[in-house]
């Protein structure tokens, strides 16, 4: 890049064609095909000389400012930096993939934090348990995308600038370029031309005349790809935010005959992005019909999960009409922008509870939780009101609950379930009662009994009174307290996640424009060729052909080929020409026997 | 209900005596492809010494000229085209193969390339039986995915001879390779076959799945392409400098193709199977989409799906730099093939994330 000439020539893709001396020759031919930006800028003094006085000096300080703003520019949006920050964001993912992220699994956060006492508050500075919404991955990504954007404004004006102008006119010493062809015809030079500029616009090339040859060029499509798919980018980092901004997520539990309705107060848990609203939520509400689960029987995977699936009615709006559908693992129920999914089940034991006087106090499906993959869950149910006790006073009741889908037995020593189906459920409780704590406005966990307050039902024997029950069966609390009954029939229960995300669509949009994009932009080969017809000294037509493309490519030689023999078939190779020598080729300065290259392929 | 498990538990069975016997034809292929190589030995070209130091003399002078005779086949005779170099790289011929133009080289290697067709076909046929007895695809552990990905990267393999393209080179170094991963498969990894959690059923997964697999033989293919570029790279550039590369050296690296036709080839391999990674990536983001309720969201095995994505971008935005292209850009290349390995077996036995199902 020696002389002044090759700085404006873009195209730092072919510095094989540029860079070499005695090639000048070549001239624009090689300029312009991409779009590639190329490093020109150069830090040094921007301000050139600074005049005498304070107008001087502001002058200076303004083309200083100037200067290394736009050098600053150049450097952020040229190729090595985008390299740069593309490798920056690959090895900055790494961590986020090795260290627990609140994110994903804030438990194990917990664990870490726990286990590492000193790590982890440098952990912490430097955003490591949140490395994907962390400061210096964000600069990562920022900084990456204002390159791209950078990148992609220039790179399309000299695109349309490109579409709008001609190939350039055929570089003087056609011999020069990667592949070439040449024969001497009885044809006329205008002739050929015609023939030619024909040909290649039958080949879908763009060509016009320039000279005394035919200049043309193909493959466009490879930087419109090229910019579509860095676009495409763009789109899909922007549906991206605009997706965590506005998404919601909430997670409901449901028990068999339930339902829900899509209000904000209704969630268990819910958590939102910064910019949602809670007019967002679609309306909606479902009733859970049904669950079915079932599980391997046999093998070593004994016990893995093969179905789950809820049956559930649903309708839309205020007034809905009802509709029935399942939703599986996999198949959420799609409502609007509200995807519903299924996550979680677990059992929920009916249970009656009846006072001294035999009155039934509380009736209804508890829901347990799991606690390990064969359904081992705990739970716990709570009295609150109603219930007087054997002397008429007004009391609350809490049983702490276990339940085992299949029990192993008695004696066996374990209280595990065995099996996660409905196989030999039962129901371990222990009575306790006085003060629930639930009026002290205090958030309680549902699946848990504080018995800080509460006193034991102790039997004769002082022991706290606790049964394991079958289902059917009864315990009686001490003292004609009243009793509590494991009912037969045993519900099931399904978590629900409800999701709305927006920009989904924009999303898989982007992604496909980055994927035909891509594609155009890898295998479309942009390329030009050049036709010369001239009279040469005998008055014989010569007809060159020559074709250039932006790497050297085994197909460009083979298209050139067939590009001549059409042209040829035109303009036929002079009969009994004297110089007619199959062997040797006119154009080359120094013949190399074919042999040699017959390795090359 | 036990009928169909009897004979499920037989095709396994039956899956696992191919794999043995595919992993017999293989050692046999693999001897096969070490005797082409000893064979080929005795031949002593040294094309690249004399081609690089001729060309230094009259490179000033003129360009080395090739010449190729294009459309033959046509009843005028046509204009032949004549191609050049780019100036400035090294006009080295390709090496003629492993067996080095020695008769008795090229016949073991044909018998070699035979026995790898046979022992492909054997390794397909296990997968095939695999797949049966858990009458699902055949991807639902890390067992099943070895000998899944071993037999694509040979079919890969098989399919470019079969394309008429000058690989056979690659041929000891996949086999040996696909020997030591069929060897971890059936030893550390096995897993008695069984069928998948209800969240892997989904056909995204198929297709998440089955382009995963495709894409990584492809960039392993690339991968053993570029590894032999760099050699070969230094071979050269050490010739053209001057020195004098050890004779075993010489004797292997003669027989390779030119490192530009090896970088060329590796970046063909990698560049055209990107959009299809780039596909597989959001196949699996819509199928999370589905299964878990949200597209992205930086699973381990995600976050390395991504970090083996912007790998290859990298790589070809090397490509397209100044000054980074020859063996910075394979290095490159390299590193992204060691995410992408990473990625299928770091990931599983390192990390747990949501993707670690079924066993290992
Ligand atoms: C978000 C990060 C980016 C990704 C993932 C990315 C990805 C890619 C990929 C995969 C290619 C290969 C396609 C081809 O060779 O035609 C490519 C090419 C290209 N990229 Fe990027 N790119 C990113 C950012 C940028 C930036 C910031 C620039 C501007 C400096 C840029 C400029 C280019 C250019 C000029 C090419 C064409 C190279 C050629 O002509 O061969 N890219 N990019």
């Amino acid at each position: 890049m020696s002389d002044t000439r090759s700085t404006d020539v873009h195209g730092d893709e072919n510095p094989e064609i540029l860079t070499s001396d005695g090639e000048s020759d070549l001239g624009e031919a090689g300029s312009q095909l991409s779009t590639a930006p190329v490093e020109t800028a150069m830090p040094g003094s921007f301000g050139g000389t600074r005049a005498p006085g304070v107008r001087g000096w502001i002058t200076w300080s303004v083309r200083e400012v100037f200067g290394w703003a736009r050098w600053f520019w150049r450097q952020l949006t040229s190729m090595r930096v985008a390299l740069i920050l593309l490798f920056l964001l690959s090895l900055g993912a790494i961590p986020g993939s090795l260290i627990p992220q609140t994110g994903s699994d804030a438990l194990k956060v917990q664990d870490f934090r726990d286990a590492h006492r000193t790590l982890a508050p440098v952990y912490d500075k430097l955003g490591l348990f949140h490395v994907y919404s962390s400061v210096w991955f964000s600069a990562i990504y920022i900084l990456l995308f204002v390159s791209l954007i950078g990148c992609i404004v220039p790179r399309t004006w000299q695109f349309v600038g490109q579409l709008r102008s001609r190939p350039p006119a055929a570089p003087k010493r056609l011999t020069r370029l990667p592949a070439y062809a040449t024969w001497r015809t009885d044809a006329d030079p205008e002739q050929v031309r015609e023939a030619a500029l024909g040909i290649l616009k039958q080949r879908r090339f763009r060509a016009h005349p320039a000279g005394d040859a035919v200049a043309a060029e193909k493959g466009y499509l490879r930087e419109a790809g090229n910019l579509v798919f860095h676009m495409a980018l763009i789109v899909l980092l922007v549906a991206f935010a605009w997706g965590q901004l506005y998404k919601s997520e909430g997670n409901k539990l449901i028990v068999e005959g339930d339902g829900f309705s899509n209000t904000l107060i209704s969630y268990d848990d819910f958590k939102s992005g910064n910019l949602f609203s809670s007019d967002d939520l679609v309306p909606f509400s479902f009733d859970l019909k049904k669950f079915t689960g079932t599980y391997e029987r046999n093998g070593p995977n004994k016990g893995t999960p093969r179905t789950y699936q809820a049956d559930i009615t649903y309708s839309v709006g205020a007034y809905g009409k009802e509709q029935k559908t399942t939703v599986r693992v996999n198949q959420p129920l799609h409502i609007g922008d509200a995807k519903v999914y299924l996550v979680s089940h677990g059992y929920a034991p009916v249970v009656t509870v009846r006072d001294g006087k035999g009155d039934v106090v509380f009736h209804d499906a508890v829901p347990m939780l799991p606690i390990d993959s064969n359904i081992t869950s705990q739970g716990s149910i709570k009295v609150m009101d109603g219930y007087r006790n054997a002397q008429g006073q007004i009391d609350q009741l809490g049983f702490a609950a276990f339940f085992v889908p299949t029990f192993a037995g008695a004696g066996k020593g374990t209280m595990f379930s065995q099996f996660p189906a409905l196989d030999h459920p039962v129901l371990a409780v222990s009575a306790y009662h006085g003060d629930l704590g639930v009026n002290a406005g205090l958030p309680q966990n549902v699946y848990q009994l504080d018995t800080k307050s509460l006193k034991p039902f102790k039997d004769s024997g002082g022991n706290l009174v606790k049964a394991r029950l079958l289902p059917g069966e009864t315990m009686m609390l001490p003292g004609g307290n009243g009793s509590i009954t494991f009912e037969k029939n045993i519900k099931e229960w399904a978590g629900f996640q409800i999701v709305q995300q927006p920009g989904g669509g924009w999303a898989l949009g982007g992604a496909l424009a980055a994927i035909f994009g891509l594609a155009a932009s890898l295998f479309i080969q942009r390329r030009r060729v050049w036709v010369r017809a001239t009279t040469g000294a005998d008055g014989v037509t010569v007809v060159e052909m020559a074709g250039l493309g932006r790497s050297e490519s085994a197909k460009l030689p083979e298209e050139l080929g067939d590009l001549a023999g059409l042209v040829h078939d035109r303009a036929p190779t002079k009969n009994d020409d004297p110089d007619a020598d199959p062997d040797q080729e006119p154009g080359a300065e120094t013949p190399v026997p074919a042999a040699e290259g017959a390795q090359k392929k | 209900m036990i009928l169909a498990t009897a004979t499920n538990e037989h095709l396994a069975s039956l899956s696992n005596t191919l794999i043995y016997s595919a992993m017999a034809v293989y050692t046999l292929a693999f001897f096969a492809y070490i005797a082409e190589w000893i064979f080929g030995s005795r031949s002593k070209v040294a094309r690249s010494a004399s081609a690089l130091t001729a060309g230094a003399a009259d490179k000033a002078a003129a360009p080395a000229v090739t010449v190729k005779q294009a459309g033959g086949t046509a009843v005028l005779e046509r204009p032949k085209v004549v191609t050049r170099s780019a100036a400035g790289a090294r006009d080295v011929p390709d090496g003629p193969g492993a067996h080095g133009g020695d008769e008795q080289g090229d016949l073991y290697g044909r018998i070699a390339v035979s026995l790898t067709v046979l022992s492909f076909l054997i390794e397909f046929a296990g997968v095939l039986a695999r797949a049966l007895s858990v009458q699902r695809a055949p991807w639902g552990n890390m067992y099943e995915f070895s000998i899944t990905f071993s037999t694509v990267a040979v079919g890969v393999y098989l399919a470019l001879l079969a394309l008429r393209k000058n690989v056979r080179w690659l041929g000891l170094p996949l086999i040996t390779t696909v020997l030591l991963f069929l060897g971890l498969a059936v030893t550390v990894l096995y897993t008695a076959s069984d069928q998948l959690v209800p969240a892997l059923h989904s056909y995204w997964l198929y297709i998440h799945v089955s382009t995963a697999i495709l894409c990584g033989a492809i960039f392993y293919v690339g991968a053993v392409g570029t590894v032999l570029y760099l050699f070969k790279d230094s071979y050269e550039s050490k010739l053209e400098n001057g020195g004098t590369p050890g004779r075993f050296a010489t004797s292997v690296l003669e027989r390779l193709p030119s490192a530009a036709s090896l970088d060329k080839f590796s970046y063909r391999v990698n560049a055209a199977f990107f959009p299809l990674w780039t596909f597989t990536i959001i196949a699996g983001a819509i199928w999370a989409g589905q299964a878990w309720g949200r597209y992205w969201g930086w699973d381990p095995k995600e976050t390395w799906s991504f970090i083996t994505w912007v790998a290859y971008a990298c790589y070809l935005h090397a490509r397209a730099t100044a000054g980074w292209k020859g063996r910075k850009a394979a290095y490159i290349a390299l590193i992204a093939f060691a995410c992408w390995l990473f990625n299928f077996y770091g990931v599983n036995i390192f990390i747990s994330g949501k993707h670690s199902y079924a066993g290992v």
